[in-house]
This record gives C-alpha cells, sequence and structure tokens, in this order.
C-alpha cells in the first residue's frame, strides 16, 4: 500500500507574500522502502516532511493529496490529522534532543505521552524495554531527567519513543547532522534495524548529506527549489544520475580519497532562485550547463525508466532517442 | 613558522573548583607557509579551543605557542595589533560574525581604520574590489548590503576577504565549509587551497574527515583533547594506527562501498577528560588494551618518518628488536 503523494503544494505565508517552499511534488513510498530525501537547504525537504504530519502556524496546504496505506490523510486540517499523527505518521524532528520535556523524567513523560493517545505504559512496557536495548540504552534511563543524558543519548531516546506505537511512516529529518562520525553511523543502521524489525514500515530519511543515504537508503529523492528533481533506487542516483542537478551534486561531494592536488573539484555557480517569486520554467535553468530554449516551460516530473523519475526537458530528450 | 608547544588548557570545575578538566592536553605541531594542516575530532576534542588558543582569544594553561620564534602570550598591545595584521581566524557561523544592525561590508572599514588609515580611499576602494574578486565574489552583489540580504556563502567568503586584505599569513579556519551547502561549499574549500599556493599557511579545522584529506597535506586527529594520532594526510587516512582512527575511517559514509558489519554506539563516559590514563581507554575495543593504558596518558611514538600515533601497543611493538612486519 505505502504512501502516495500527488501534486502536493504548501506555500510559507510571510509578509512579503507566499513562499512557494514545496511546489508539486508527486511520488510513492513502497512499504518497507526507506527512502532518502536530499538537496540543499531551503529546497523544501524539511517542509515536504512536515507536511505529511503537521502543518505549522505559518504553512498554508495550497492543494494535493496525500494516501497512506490506501487511506487519505487530511493533512490540511490540524484536528483531524492527530487520530493519524504518531500511530499512524510519526517523526524525529531535527532537534531531536531538545525534544524532551526537561522537567519529566524519560519514563513519566512516555507515560503521559502514551496516556495522550488512549494507550496504556504497562502494556507498551515490555516493547518499550526492548527497544532501548536495540539503540543501546539501560532501561535506567527511564527513571532519569533528560538533563542527565548526553545528546546522542537523547537522540536515541526520541528515536525510540517516536516509533513506540509501529507507526506506518517515520520521517527522519536531518537526524545525523549534529553527530559525529561514529554516532551518525550507529544511528542510521540503528533506524534500519527499525525497518527490519517492523516497528516502522516505510522511511522518509531527510538529510543533505547523500554518502550517508547511499549506505542506508533503498531509494534517493532529490528536491531543488521547492521542485521534485530526480527520484530513483539509490545506486542509479549515485552512480547513474540524470538530471544535472544531481550530477552536479554528486561529482561535488569531497570523498576520501579525492584531493585537490590530484582531482579539483567543481561546484555549482550561481545561488537557488528565491521562491518567493520563483523563475518561470525550471527553476535550475539559471544554473544548469545543459539548458536550452524548452527549458522556459516547466519540465513534468516523469518516469524515463523503470523506478526512475526526473524533470528535466534534457533528459526527456535523450531518452526519447535512445 | 607557527609553532605550538605543548599547550594545555585546563579549566577548573565542580562547585569549589577543586576538580580539572583537561580541555586541551600537551599539544604540539607545527605549521609551515603553504602548508594546510587539518585538525579532526569530534565535538568537545578540543579542537576549536586550540584555534581560540592560537588568535589569543582565550588564554593557554601551559606550553606556548611560537610564531616566528616569539611566543604570542609575550605580545604587548601593540605588537598584537602586528600579530593579528599576519594571523587571522574564520569561524563556522558567518551570521554571527556580523553586526546585522549594521551593513555587512562594515569589516572592512574597520580594518581600514585600525590597520590602514593612512591609504587613500580610491587606492582602498580598488585593493577592497581585487579581494573580493580573489574569493570569487561580485563587488555590486555584496557591498552596501547588510548581512540579512546575503547568502552565508557569500558571508563567509566575504570574512576571507577580509582576512586576505591583510596579507595574512596564517589563517585559522574553524568548520568554515559545515554550514554551506553542497553546491557551494566546494567553492570555499578549493578558494582555500589556492591561497595556500599562494604561501598561505592554514589551520583546517574540522569534525568532516573527507574535507579535511581533500585540502590537507598534514592531519592531526584529535580524541579529548590530546593527539591520537598525526602525520601526513596520506598515511593518517591510508594507514590508520590509532584504534580511534580507525573506528573513524570505518564510520564515514564513502559513495563507492558500504558499511560492513555492525558499529557499535561509540559514546565514553564523560569523565574521560578526568582519568589520568588514555582518553580513549573507555571507548577501545577491549582486546586490544591493557590496565597499563588505564593509568598513564600514551606517550606519542614515531611509527614510520613522519607519521606519530599516541598508543601504548605501538610502545611495545617498537620496543622489540625486530618489528613484526
Amino acid at each position: 500500500m505505502g504512501l502516495r503523494v500527488e501534486n502536493l503544494r504548501v506555500y510559507y505565508q510571510t509578509l512579503r507574500g507566499d513562499v512557494k517552499a514545496l511546489d508539486g511534488a508527486t511520488f510513492d513510498l513502497e512499504d518497507g522502502e526507506i527512502m532518502g530525501l536530499a538537496g540543499e537547504s531551503g529546497c523544501g525537504k524539511t517542509t515536504l516532511g512536515n507536511s505529511l504530519i503537521r502543518l505549522g502556524t505559518r504553512m498554508k496546504y495550497i492543494e494535493g493529496g496525500v494516501e497512506l496505506d490506501g487511506v487519505e490523510l487530511p493533512i490540511w486540517d490540524h484536528d483531524k490529522m492527530d487520530r493519524f499523527r504518531y500511530r499512524e505518521v510519526s517523526m524525529i524532528p531535527q532537534y531531536a534532543m531538545s525534544a524532551l520535556n526537561p522537567i519529566r523524567k524519560i519514563g513519566k513523560m512516555t507515560a503521559e505521552l502514551l496516556a495522550s493517545r488512549g494507550v496504556a505504559y504497562r502494556d507498551v512496557l515490555p516493547s518499550l524495554r526492548d527497544r532501548l536495548d536495540l539503540v543501546e540504552l539501560s532501561t535506567d534511563v527511564l527513571k532519569m531527567y533528560p538533563i542527565e543524558l548526553s545528546g546522542g543519548m537523547k537522540q536515541r531516546v526520541v528515536m525510540v519513543l517516536s516509533t513506540l506505537l509501529d507507526p506506518s511512516l517515520l520521517i527522519a529529518d536531518e537526524i545525523t547532522s549534529a553527530l559525529d562520525v561514529s554516532t551518525q553511523r550507529a544511528v542510521s543502521e540503528m533506524l534500519v534495524e527499525f525497518r527490519e524489525r517492523e516497528y516502522v514500515k516505510s522511511l522518509i530519511f531527510i538529510t543533505h548529506d547523500v554518502s550517508i543515504l547511499y549506505q542506508i537508503a533503498d531509494s534517493i529523492m532529490v528536491m531543488y527549489a521547492g521542485k521534485l528533481v530526480e527520484k530513483a533506487p539509490t545506486d542509479t542516483i549515485i552512480q547513474e544520475p540524470r538530471h544535472p542537478y544531481t550530477k552536479m551534486l554528486i561529482s561535488s561531494l569531497p570523498q576520501i580519497g579525492v584531493k585537490y592536488t590530484e582531482k579539483k573539484l567543481e561546484g555549482i555557480p550561481g545561488q537557488p532562485p528565491l521562491l518567493l517569486e520563483p523563475p518561470t520554467g525550471c527553476r535550475f535553468r539559471d544554473r544548469c550547463p545543459v539548458a536550452f530554449d524548452k527549458c522556459q516551460e516547466e519540465p513534468p516530473f516523469v518516469e524515463i525508466a523503470s523506478n526512475h523519475s526526473s524533470a528535466c526537458w534534457r533528459t526527456m530528450e535523450d531518452h526519447a532517442q535512445a | 613558522m607557527l609553532k605550538l608547544d605543548g599547550i594545555s588548557k585546563t579549566y577548573r570545575i565542580g562547585t569549589f573548583g577543586g576538580k580539572e578538566l583537561r580541555a586541551v592536553n600537551n599539544i604540539s605541531f607545527d605549521i609551515a607557509p603553504g602548508e594546510v594542516v587539518s585538525l579532526i575530532g569530534e565535538s568537545g576534542s578540543g579542537k576549536s579551543t586550540i584555534g581560540k588558543m592560537i588568535l589569543r582569544l582565550i588564554s593557554v594553561t601551559s606550553g606556548s605557542i611560537l610564531f616566528e620564534e616569539v611566543d604570542i602570550a609575550t605580545l604587548s598591545r601593540r605588537q598584537l595589533r602586528d600579530y593579528y595584521r599576519r594571523v587571522q581566524g574564520v569561524f563556522q557561523d558567518p551570521f554571527s560574525s556580523y553586526n546585522p544592525i549594521f551593513k555587512a561590508d562594515r569589516v572592512f572599514s574597520i580594518i581600514k581604520r585600525v590597520y590602514f588609515r593612512h591609504v587613500p580611499d580610491d587606492e582602498w576602494d580598488a585593493k577592497l574590489r581585487s579581494s573580493l574578486e580573489a574569493v570569487g565574489l561580485n563587488p555590486p552583489e555584496v557591498l552596501d548590503k547588510y548581512p540579512h540580504q546575503l547568502s552565508g556563502g557569500q558571508l563567509q567568503r566575504l570574512l576571507i576577504a577580509r582576512a586576505l586584505l591583510l596579507d595574512i599569513e596564517v589563517l585559522v579556519a574553524d568548520e568554515i565549509i559545515s554550514m554551506l551547502d553542497a553546491s557551494t561549499r566546494i567553492d570555499v574549500l578549493n578558494l582555500l587551497a589556492e591561497l595556500k599556493t599562494r604561501g598561505l599557511a592554514i589551520l583546517f579545522i574540522t569534525h568532516d574527515l573527507s574535507l579535511g584529506h581533500y585540502i590537507s597535506e598534514k592531519a592531526v586527529i584529535l580524541y579529548r583533547g590530546a593527539i591520537a594520532e598525526m602525520g601526513t594526510t596520506d598515511r593518517v587516512f591510508n594507514n590508520p594506527h590509532h584504534p580511534y582512527t580507525q573506528m573513524l575511517m570505518r564510520s564515514v559514509p564513502h559513495l563507492d562501498s558500504r558499511w560492513e558489519g555492525k558499529e557499535a554506539v561509540a559514546e565514553g563516559p564523560e569523565e574521560g577528560l578526568l582519568v589520568p590514563g588514555c582518553p580513549y581507554f573507555a571507548r577501545c575495543p577491549v582486546s586490544q588494551r591493557s590496565q597499563a593504558c588505564k593509568s598513564a596518558i600514551p606517550e606519542l611514538l614515531e611509527t614510520e618518518p613522519g607519521h606519530f600515533v599516541a598508543c601504548r601497543r605501538y610502545a611495545d611493538i617498537l620496543s622489540e628488536p625486530t618489528p613484526p612486519a
């Protein structure tokens, strides 16, 4: 069943007008799929993640539909969405370290959280213990206040709490960005284990770090300036990207083994457009080395090969010729 | 040119300052002109503290920092002004380096007032423009603007341009890439590499191993305030000796290979900074450690020319008459 997102548009309201942060996203996520969502800051990846669970006060639903396991999610209605939040869709926020109530012990806080969903702490406790064990935390943390835990430990507590009711979809937003490389690896591998044990059915892993996605994701979706750029299985995105932006993004990443003196990497010239009044046509046009006249029209996000979608006129042209 | 000679920084903690926390412990290395040294470590490793001590923003508890053989702690106010003309720092968050109520180019008028009072305005303008162009900025796009009107990459480059205007010889670059986006970070990194070819010495402080590898000749791996391993970048990355460096290399995500096996959560207890022995003891794979590690800080040993490691295992290996191949 999985997740189906159809032409989703969510804007931010500002005094100077609407910022078109998420401007028409259409994609599917299969059961059991870990999808990496990559892009630069301001590309709309966090907006997309938030839209699927809770619209912030300044976020405005424009149009589009979201279906999870065959049920339409009323994402435009804060109250109606409450039924799905935490049970069906859950999230590990970007600042998970500050997501815990500082004046409650972890166990008490968990009990309150569960009570708000009509679940008894006692019933969940055995499973809670197993899961703490999986993330290498002792059950003693339940008797501790957040201040007694390190940042990495708090992060793992939040990972366990947010998946305690086995949500169908979990959104993890930049959860590894503030961690050291060694902890980063451990946390990423734990999330894969969550999927193996079916604590979550599918996972959207939002990050700007493509090399982590290569390690854990089944598929990668790349966004640029509020639009979907490309989505394909992980190996395809890394080894045979088709969209010029994806190609440039991946080739600009320094890897161990690459030295300036031996191989100078190239960045992408220019800046992403402002989304208050985004340009017409392809939004990457101004920075794209292969742009042509056709790019003044907006390219559709279409399947160019099996399981491989992209929004680029040039790519479509190549595809038609092949 | 710049030499760190056994510097340490300790803080007194606890209610009455009865405990000592060693944020930086007995660090020695040097940087030559045209050399990039990567100082790599995780949060709390003391890497930023070292950068700040070089810039004399915080004092050194023991040891000394020598710039052209002169201990910078002894510099008078006037000498310090000259020191800052030659040694400058750029920090992680470009937004907090600016005062939001003034225009961003105020950072330039301040150095003109302090260092270039007698330079005529038109000559100064030309100098300013050429240094902006040197960092890949288009002067009309960035001059006369407030910080919020510019991007992080632009602000970061303005700060580098400011440092260049002073004809500096040493740049302390503290995580200057990590706040930038993938598409612009490589440009700033290439800029640093280009400045190096012009003779600038750079201390590149980072937690990102791949960035450090890309740009530097020499790498210093810090763990909890002490050097775990140090040497030419190739040696440290291709043949890591210290169990900590080895673990780091296993954890780095690559784009051409996947992680093998599982890595346990690598978090030692906070007391690491307070115990007398090897700071990595609590996290060290048990088969490799001994009780001796717990009681004394391992010395930095040279295992091959230009490759140093602070791990007792090598003391045993090196003391044997015929070391194992």
